[in-house]
């Protein structure tokens, strides 16, 4: 009995695994390559030939010209996409406190003229650190920093956070949003227009 | 709350009980072998199945024969896992060249994925080859979801039997479940998962340079941006699915190549309790009165809605500590608001909410948002979920097993009430049914506690902590709580990679899972050999909303007293010294 149990479970392992660990994995990737080979490959945007990003995927930015991207946690620096990880600091703990307060100061100091409340997603880590948005809050308390370092029209930098901004799925699911990387990329590429 | 984040909740609620009947009775037609709309395809490779590895699907076996077959099973897949990671450097489909796990992770994560825990001591991105993901966690992904199925199968046979030594046969049940439910399931689901924007390849990590070049922690210039990729939406339909919950990336279904949209999360939220509560009317369908089922499901919702509001209104409210003149945490249609330390942006608090109670009471242990950086009442309502024993849906099979147990008890309770011989669905509870559904709801308490307070007192314990003061005690207890109740999710900032929780998360890891199942399945051949009694005038009814409420009230007593002391020194503290 133990025996033939035992041949049973080692021939049922060795199929199963052949079934699920390599056909069905093979399989699903044949099908997402032909049906969805642009998001089955890392939704990359690609301009002149050179991936310069990847839709989903956050990156950091510091210069006063750019619309900042939420804190990131991940090890080695920020925005780290080959080491995804959340801040994990509880909410009493002294390191979030700090970690909060700098942000809160690296903000204020290039927006001395900005004493609106800083909406709290963009004073806080997201769980990925790699959140390629912020919310729309955060994108309007940047607009003004970023139009003036720019020497922009209020107006051009709103039209471009609208094309942005990817609202709620069917009016109802998840946070309207706006995507950093693409609207940094925007709008460098409409200056860049505008000198040529 | 917001009017859309109670929309949110509630469509989510109103689909899953649409989709339970249709699902439920597939699967009952499945598990009774009658015919279905996939025989065409599915039945040659199934016969094949049974040729091959010599199972004769007409022979039936009793329950010390099906409880072999499956331990066996079990600890061959675990081998498989704690070789492939040792192995993994010399093996192919290593485009990233990571190292051999160690000997203690690799015994950890073998016992986590065979046990359907899915806890993760590790990154995956940076700790497992694109094989080891596939080959190894991938297949138990698929295998331990349908070893509970199978279980649940058995026992719900020794429920539905009366006068008969046999509870089925586990190989059949099993390779069922794995080809009718769980494969096409997680075939729709990757696909759609793919077009949401879910990676699937074998290409090695992209390397992306930087719109705006940063610094790294030694201060030197980082220009370029390594991503991860790898064949993810696979392993992720069959992670939600099957109730195991391990990531493919370390952050879960945080991570925007892992759940990108609302809809993926909707989505990949759905399919964390689908099956499970869909079991329920199989149950109901087997046992031949579908009330039976339904009343199981009324008793699981009536604990799982207001966990989903508490949750929500304590992450809503967020973190007072953090400095709030500087700060905007109104919610509104443009600011998700509330406490977002550890949330994304594009699911907000309402979804990250939602998500977490999900996870926690269905033993899924995936994750959208960091536990660890919920508020304390959030965290609490996380860890009760799992302190209730994982019942409400709780894992695929195991849940709804675990939940049958507390049935038993709440009958014979009642039946010590008004003194009658409790019975139950025409079988007679005796002494023995009492000592297994004891024994059940008692060794799950005192193996996360012990383990919990060895923690505390031994420096390995201690020093792994990342939070201090009552925070610090939560992480390990959550630690516990979720290896012994074979949930997975963690308050990740503790560093459990080390010998000291590897080893005592991987004992409480299997006797979370087998030293449950072996009993229950004992129970269950005892039910199956009982003679049938009528229903009489004193039988108690046990689809009645007087039972719904008495099971309600029986998961919460014994959840509640067994742990609110350990609450009390963790979250309950915290909590009161946040809103000082």
């Amino acid at each position: 009995m133990f025996l033939k149990q035992l041949r049973t479970a080692s021939i049922t392992i060795l199929i199963m695994s052949i079934v699920t660990g390599i056909l069905y994995p093979v399989i699903i990737t044949g099908l997402a390559q032909l049906l969805f080979p642009h998001k089955a490959n890392g939704n990359f945007i690609v301009h002149q030939g050179k991936i310069i990003g990847s839709e989903l995927i956050g990156q950091q930015f510091q210069s006063p010209k750019y619309f900042w991207s939420r804190l990131s946690a991940t090890a080695l620096f920020a925005y780290n996409a080959g080491a995804s990880s959340g801040s994990n600091y509880g909410p009493l703990s002294p390191a979030l406190q700090s970690m909060v307060s700098e942000r809160i100061h690296n903000l204020k100091e290039l927006d001395t003229l900005n004493d609106q409340p800083i909406p709290v997603d963009l004073v806080t880590a997201s769980a990925s650190g790699l959140d390629p948005h912020i919310s729309i809050a955060a994108a309007q308390y940047q607009a003004e920093r970023v139009a003036l370092t720019r020497g922009m029209k209020g107006q051009q930098i709103q039209s471009l956070i609208a094309r942005c901004t990817e609202g709620r799925t069917l009016g109802v699911l998840g946070e309207p949003r706006v995507n950093v990387l693409r609207l940094n990329y925007a709008l460098d590429e409409l200056q860049h227009q505008s000198i040529r | 709350m917001t009017a859309n984040g109670i929309i949110q909740i509630f469509l989510f609620l109103f689909v899953l009980l649409l989709a339970v009947k249709p699902l439920g009775s597939f699967m009952t037609r499945v598990f009774q072998r009658e015919k279905t709309f996939l025989d065409p395809f599915l039945g040659p490779l199934e016969r094949l199945i049974y040729r091959l590895s010599g199972v004769n699907p007409e022979e039936e076996m009793d329950w010390k024969q099906n409880a072999l077959a499956m331990l066996l099973f079990n600890f061959l897949g675990l081998i498989v896992v704690y070789s492939l990671q040792r192995l993994q450097q010399f093996l192919p489909l290593n485009p990233q060249g990571v190292g051999g796990v160690s000997p203690d992770l690799s015994f950890n994560t073998a016992v986590s994925f065979a046990s359907n825990t899915n806890w993760q001591a590790y990154g995956g991105e940076t700790t497992m080859s694109y094989l080891t993901q596939m080959l190894a966690l991938t297949v138990q992904n698929f295998l331990s979801a349908a070893t509970g199925i199978a279980l649940l199968i058995l026992i719900i046979r020794g429920i539905a039997r009366h006068s008969s030594k046999t509870l089925g046969n586990f190989w059949v049940d099993m390779t069922r479940c794995m080809l009718y439910v769980l494969l096409p399931l997680s075939m729709v689901l990757a696909l759609f998962l793919v077009s949401q924007g879910v990676v699937q390849n074998f290409s090695p990590y992209a390397t992306v340079s930087l719109l705006e070049p940063t610094k790294d922690t030694s201060g030197s210039i980082v220009t370029e941006q390594v991503i991860a990729m790898g064949p993810a939406a696979s392993q992720i339909a069959i992670k939600q699915l099957g109730t195991n919950g391990g990531g493919f990336f370390n952050v879960n279904s945080a991570h925007p190549f892992e759940n990108p949209t609302p809809l993926s999360n909707y989505f990949e939220m759905l399919a964390i309790v689908l099956i499970a509560a869909a079991l329920c009317y199989t149950y109901g369908a087997m046992v031949k009165d579908t009330r039976q089922g339904w009343a199981l499901i009324a008793a699981m919702l009536i604990m799982f809605i207001p966990a989903v509001f508490s949750m929500y209104f304590a992450e809503m409210n967020g973190n007072p500590k953090l400095p709030v003149s500087a700060i905007n945490r109104q919610t509104s249609n443009t600011n998700p608001g509330g406490n977002m330390e550890g949330k994304e942006d594009r699911f907000g608090i309402a979804n990250s909410a939602l998500w977490t109670v999900a996870t926690t009471s269905a033993s899924n242990g995936s994750v959208n948002a960091m536990h660890d950086s919920y508020t304390p009442l959030g965290g609490l309502v996380a860890l009760l979920m799992m302190h209730l024993g994982e019942v409400v849906f709780g894992g695929v099979g195991s849940g709804l097993y675990g939940m049958l147990v507390f049935v038993i008890v709440a009958v014979f309770v009642a039946g010590l009430l008004v003194g009658r011989t409790p019975e139950y669905l025409g079988h007679k509870i005796e002494a023995y049914e009492m000592k297994m559904a004891s024994l059940l709801i008692l060794i799950m308490p005192l193996t996360v506690l012990f383990f919990t307070a060895l923690a505390v007192v031994t420096t390995a314990g201690k020093s792994a902590v990342l939070n201090s003061g009552p925070h610090g005690f939560s992480e390990i207890l959550y630690a516990f709580t979720s290896q012994g109740n074979n949930n997975g999710s963690a308050f990740a900032g503790i560093s459990v990679n080390n010998p000291f929780y590897n080893l005592a998360g991987g004992i409480a890891m299997l006797i979370g899972r087998y030293w449950l199942a072996v009993p229950t399945l004992a129970l269950a051949g005892s039910l199956a050999r009982k003679k049938f009694i009528p229903a009489s005038e004193g039988t108690l009814p046990t689809h009645t909303p007087l039972f719904i409420f008495w099971l309600v009230a029986i998961v919460l007593i014994v959840g509640a007293l067994n742990f609110l002391p350990a609450l009390a020194l963790g979250p309950v503290v915290e909590h009161l010294l946040m809103i000082q």
